[in-house]
This record gives C-alpha cells, sequence and structure tokens, in this order.
C-alpha cells in the first residue's frame, strides 16, 4: 500500500500533516509521536521578532468545535532555526515552516531566512491569521495582497510555497487562483472561521480577544465544499484542513480534491492519532482495493446516476 | 513518557451536590505521577466536549496486597465536562493522558511545609503531603472553603498527621473568612530562622493573596496553577502565564509544560 503523495516537488510519506498552530515546534510532540512517521509538521506561526501574543483565555470550547485567538506567540524565526530545527532534523521531522509578517517585507526576510536554514522542506504563508491586527488575514481577504506576498516570496526561494488561505472571504477559489498565477506550488485551506462566543451571565466575550477563530469538527462541511471548489479552479495541489477527527474525514478532503490533509483540533483531544488515521487510510484502500491512497485525489464522483434515493 | 489509558472507572464518590472523588484504572499513569503532576481527562468519546480537561492527580489508588491499582481525581461540578465526571458510573470507561507537567519540589527536614487550599484547589496535597510525611516534614494543611460542608478528606490529612487550620466563607467550620487572613497571621507569629516551604492550589485570586503574603513574610512558596488548557502538552498555547524572565520581563509561558507548578514570586498575578 502506497500512501505517499506529492506536493510540487516536496514527497511526503503520508498525506498527514500537523497544522500550524496546534503541534507547537514539534519537539513538544517527540515524546508521543515519532515525527519522522508523518507525512510533515507545520511549525507555529514565526514572524522575524518574537511575540507575546494575546493574554489568557486564549480558547473557549463550542458545540464539536473551539474557538481561539492566540495571537501568534512565537519565538520569532531566528530563534526557531538555532533552538528547534536541528531537533526536528535529527529526528527526521519533514518540516513546513508557517512564515507570517505584518509587512511584505517581513515576509520575504523570513522567507529568506529559512531558504538558507538545513532542514526546511516547504514554506506555508500565513496570510489568513483572523487574530492579529496588522498583516495576516489583510492580505489574505485581498486578492491583490495574496498575490502580492506570493510573488514577493518567491523572488526570494526555491522552496515550495504554500498559501495558507482563510475561509473569510465569499470566493475562495478566486484566491486560490490568485496564489497559483503568483508562483505558489500549492494551496492549503481553511485557516479557522472567525467567530465570537459570549457569556450571557456577565455579558462578557468568553476570550480576551472579543473575536477568535472557529476550528473543529462543526466546520468540517464548509472546509470540504471550499476544498470541492478550488479544485475545479486550479491545477496546484491543494492541502485539505478544517475538523478532520478521524481517517473517513481524511478522506472527504482527498476525495474532494485534497492531495494532503493537515490535522490540528484533533490532536490536542487525541495526540496519539497519527497511527490511528494511518491505519484508517489504510483499511480504507485494503477495502476500496486502493493501492495508491495519491489516485483517491479529486475522484468525487457527482454524476446522476444511481441518484433517485436522494428524492425518495 | 505520558500514556493514554481507556481507564475503567473503578468508583465513583459523590462528596456534595458539586464535588466527587471519581477512581479511575490507570495504575501506570498513577504509579509513574509525581505529586503536583495532572492528568487530562476526556470525559466523553464524541465531540461534546471536543476537549479533555486536566485534572491534579488526587490520590493514588492501592489495593489489598499494596499494589497500585489506579489514581483517583477530585472534581467540582462546574461545566458539561465535570458534569459527566459528577454523573459517570462504575465500569463506564474515562480517557486519562499522564503523568503531565512538572511537580512540585518536596523538601526535608528541618523545613517545614505549610499547604494551601482553596476549593477544588485541595486536589494535588493529598499526595504532596503523603510524600512530604514519607520522608518526616512536619506538614500544615491551610484550606478555605465555602462552608463546612465542602471540606473534604479531613480525616484523611489527620491519619498523616497533618495539621489542620480551616476557614470557611460563611464561618461554619475554622476562620470565618479567606483561608489566606490565618495564613497570614500564622506566618507573622513565626520565627524569621525556622525554614518553611509553602504549598498553595486553588482560585487564581487566592493564589495572588497568598503570593503577596509569601512576599511579605520573605518566604518561598510553590503554587499550582490552573489556567484554560486545550491539550496539556504546549500544541495550543492557550494555557499561558505571564512570568519573569531573566531580565526582569515577563513572557508568556505554557503552564502545561512550564507548570503547572511555578513560583509564586516570578508570576505577574492579574
Amino acid at each position: 500500500m502506497d500512501l505517499s503523495v506529492q506536493i510540487g516537488s516536496l514527497h511526503l510519506k503520508n498525506p498527514l500533516i500537523a497544522a500550524s498552530g496546534c503541534f507547537g515546534y514539534g519537539v513538544e510532540y517527540a515524546e508521543v509521536v515519532d515525527l519522522e512517521s508523518l507525512g510533515a509538521i507545520v511549525s507555529k506561526g514565526l514572524f522575524l521578532a518574537e511575540r507575546e501574543g494575546h493574554p489568557a483565555p486564549r480558547i473557549v470550547e463550542t458545540p464539536a468545535g473551539m474557538l481561539n485567538a492566540i495571537g501568534l506567540q512565537g519565538i520569532g524565526v531566528r530563534r526557531f532555526v538555532d533552538e528547534k530545527l536541528p531537533e526536528l532534523r535529527a529526528r527526521n521531522a519533514t518540516v513546513i515552516v508557517n512564515v507570517c509578517g505584518t509587512t511584505l517585507d517581513e515576509y520575504v526576510e523570513v522567507s529568506q531566512i529559512l531558504s538558507d536554514a538545513e532542514g526546511v522542506a516547504a514554506i506555508e504563508l500565513n496570510i489568513s491569521c483572523p487574530n492579529i491586527k496588522e498583516g495576516g488575514i489583510q492580505f489574505g481577504c485581498s486578492l491583490h495582497g495574496t498575490h502580492d506576498v506570493v510573488s514577493a516570496v518567491r523572488k526570494v526561494t526555491r522552496l515550495p510555497i504554500i498559501p495558507k488561505l482563510t475561509p473569510n472571504v465569499t470566493d475562495v477559489a478566486s484566491f486560490a487562483r490568485a496564489a497559483e498565477e503568483a508562483g505558489a506550488d500549492a494551496v492549503s485551506l481553511v485557516n479557522t472561521f472567525l467567530a465570537m462566543v459570549i457569556d450571557v451571565e456577565t455579558r462578557r466575550p468568553k476570550i480576551s480577544n472579543i473575536v477568535g477563530g472557529l476550528s473543529g469538527p462543526a466546520i468540517r462541511p464548509i472546509a470540504v465544499r471550499m476544498v470541492y471548489e478550488c479544485r475545479q479552479t486550479v491545477k496546484i495541489p491543494i492541502i485539505g484542513m478544517g475538523g478532520i477527527a478521524d481517517a473517513r474525514d481524511a478522506l472527504e478532503f482527498m476525495i474532494a480534491g485534497a492531495t494532503a490533509v493537515q490535522i490540528g483540533t484533533a490532536n490536542f483531544a487525541d495526540p496519539f492519532i497519527w497511527g490511528k488515521l494511518v491505519d484508517g487510510l489504510q483499511d480504507y484502500c485494503s477495502r476500496q482495493s486502493v493501492t495508491r491512497v495519491a489516485d483517491l485525489v479529486g475522484t468525487l464522483d457527482t454524476s446522476t446516476k444511481d441518484r433517485e434515493w436522494i428524492s425518495s | 513518557m505520558p500514556i493514554d489509558v481507556a481507564a475503567e472507572v473503578i468508583a465513583n464518590r459523590a462528596l456534595s451536590a458539586d464535588y466527587n472523588v471519581l477512581a479511575l484504572a490507570a495504575p501506570a499513569i498513577a504509579a509513574a505521577a509525581a505529586p503536583g503532576q495532572f492528568v487530562m481527562v476526556k470525559a466523553s468519546a464524541g465531540f461534546d466536549p471536543l476537549l479533555r480537561r486536566p485534572f491534579s492527580v488526587f490520590e493514588v489508588l492501592r489495593d489489598s496486597g499494596g499494589a497500585i491499582s489506579g489514581l483517583s481525581i477530585l472534581s467540582k461540578r462546574i461545566g458539561p465536562s465535570t458534569r459527566l465526571i459528577y454523573d459517570a458510573r462504575p465500569g463506564d470507561r474515562i480517557s486519562v493522558l499522564g503523568p503531565l507537567g512538572r511537580p512540585f519540589t518536596t523538601v526535608e527536614p528541618p523545613i517545614e511545609a505549610w499547604m494551601i487550599a482553596g476549593g477544588v484547589g485541595l486536589a494535588p496535597f493529598a499526595t504532596l503531603a503523603e510524600s512530604l510525611r514519607a520522608r518526616g516534614v512536619k506538614t500544615t494543611l491551610f484550606y478555605g472553603a465555602r462552608s463546612g460542608g465542602e471540606l473534604f478528606y479531613l480525616d484523611f490529612f489527620r491519619a498523616l498527621d497533618v495539621e489542620l487550620a480551616l476557614a470557611t466563607e460563611d464561618g461554619s467550620s475554622g476562620d470565618h473568612g479567606r483561608i489566606v487572613a490565618p495564613l497570614d497571621r500564622r506566618l507573622a507569629a513565626r520565627q524569621a530562622d525556622a525554614p518553611l516551604m509553602l504549598y498553595a492550589c486553588g482560585p487564581e485570586g487566592m493564589l495572588a493573596a497568598t503570593a503577596r503574603v509569601a512576599k511579605a513574610h520573605h518566604r518561598p512558596c510553590q503554587v499550582s496553577v490552573e489556567r484554560i488548557m486545550g491539550c496539556g502538552l504546549g500544541g495550543c498555547y492557550s494555557c499561558v502565564i505571564p512570568i519573569r524572565g531573566e531580565h526582569g520581563a515577563f513572557h508568556n509561558v505554557r503552564s502545561c509544560i512550564a507548570g503547572p507548578v511555578l513560583a509564586a514570586d516570578q508570576i505577574r498575578w492579574e
């Protein structure tokens, strides 16, 4: 059974990737997960400088989901390269670094530093964080901004570039196209949905930032739809995510058109989920007589045959 | 290395309308746990609740032959997860991940230990008291609650020869008011050269008050903090608390891996 997939020039041993902001810098999980067994890990978002993020409380649970506004607390790209990358390299992890910026120049400079570092497999451009005042989603909510960030970073790196798209737009597929036209090697989607939870007794928001990003199983059907729409629009590979909690969820994204998937919130509840996901993918493939999991990508059958049951 | 066990509920003892002690068959976690460490508990298999909740290891349980058979958690019913934990039945399976976090640093005689607990903050002190008493450390528990009916396990501590100082907000048992008042009095009465370690766990306001009192009397104090936690492993960055860094500046650290036990004088209390 071949679980490997290809994202541009990036070869992954399986399509399962730990999502940014949900796996620390990867080293935190080295005791519970063999980092080498994952398709890849995506680091926490990194700016040039260290950031403290928002005050607590930063998360709140919602029905089948959670709201977060961490505010991209992080150690900055240089400390990441010095303090975290060597251990990740030693553990043979495939490392995708999530790159943030408040300005175009910052995206470029962070990307340059990572291009010069040893052990970075790809760059995921964070143009979709809903929880910071400057940068991030400002670029990701504008077609021009998306194009500008991707093309500026394209000029300074040969690493695969994967812009991470926000679902907080009217037509996410047009943003995938803007990224493709600017030279992106793939797109990943979706980041979280901007959302809000209020304590009615105190009439206060339940997280300090007032609003935050919704993730978890609650958003999965919307995310699958968005991956499907992007698959119709762009030719570059898609990395799908949003509420994946088991292998069947991952398969939904792949059938809709995702070449690989990211898992975030589910890893919080079950840090041992990775082996279960691999087993689930293998079980499905043997049952369906699929020899390469990559053959499942974009195989959604939308023909009208046998659909009578829908109206019955 | 933390392990994840689908632990069978051995027993569920209701202590009041809100508090219960849930005994779980997770002997490997219990055997590895040090006082002050915690477990992440998922009370249901589905998505409601979605995330685990942190609980101090309350007791390490032993069978009649003395072998470790599991652990218990002390829970106060405040939301969906703790409601499921309150209602759990023997034979149910509950996912327990641990042990996690940095434990208390224990002391040796002649240092005395004063433990300060507020409400459900009693949880880490049963195992800490056992560990301290096994070392021969003279130990006192300052324990505050809303009322006398919410002061639990007093006989457990008496049996360990732990001295008790109690306070209740309604005055029904011990001092009338908060537990920090008798702590302050006793600290003021204590000789400055008699060595002492303070350990505190409870609501954050109580911890902040304890930290102020400890500082005023120049006593070291370890606190076990509880912030809203998403994963318990350092992945989500939700449980942060501001800690004084090398140059006096404060940095948010993850209380799940840098704590939950932290030095009180390093924390910026809000």
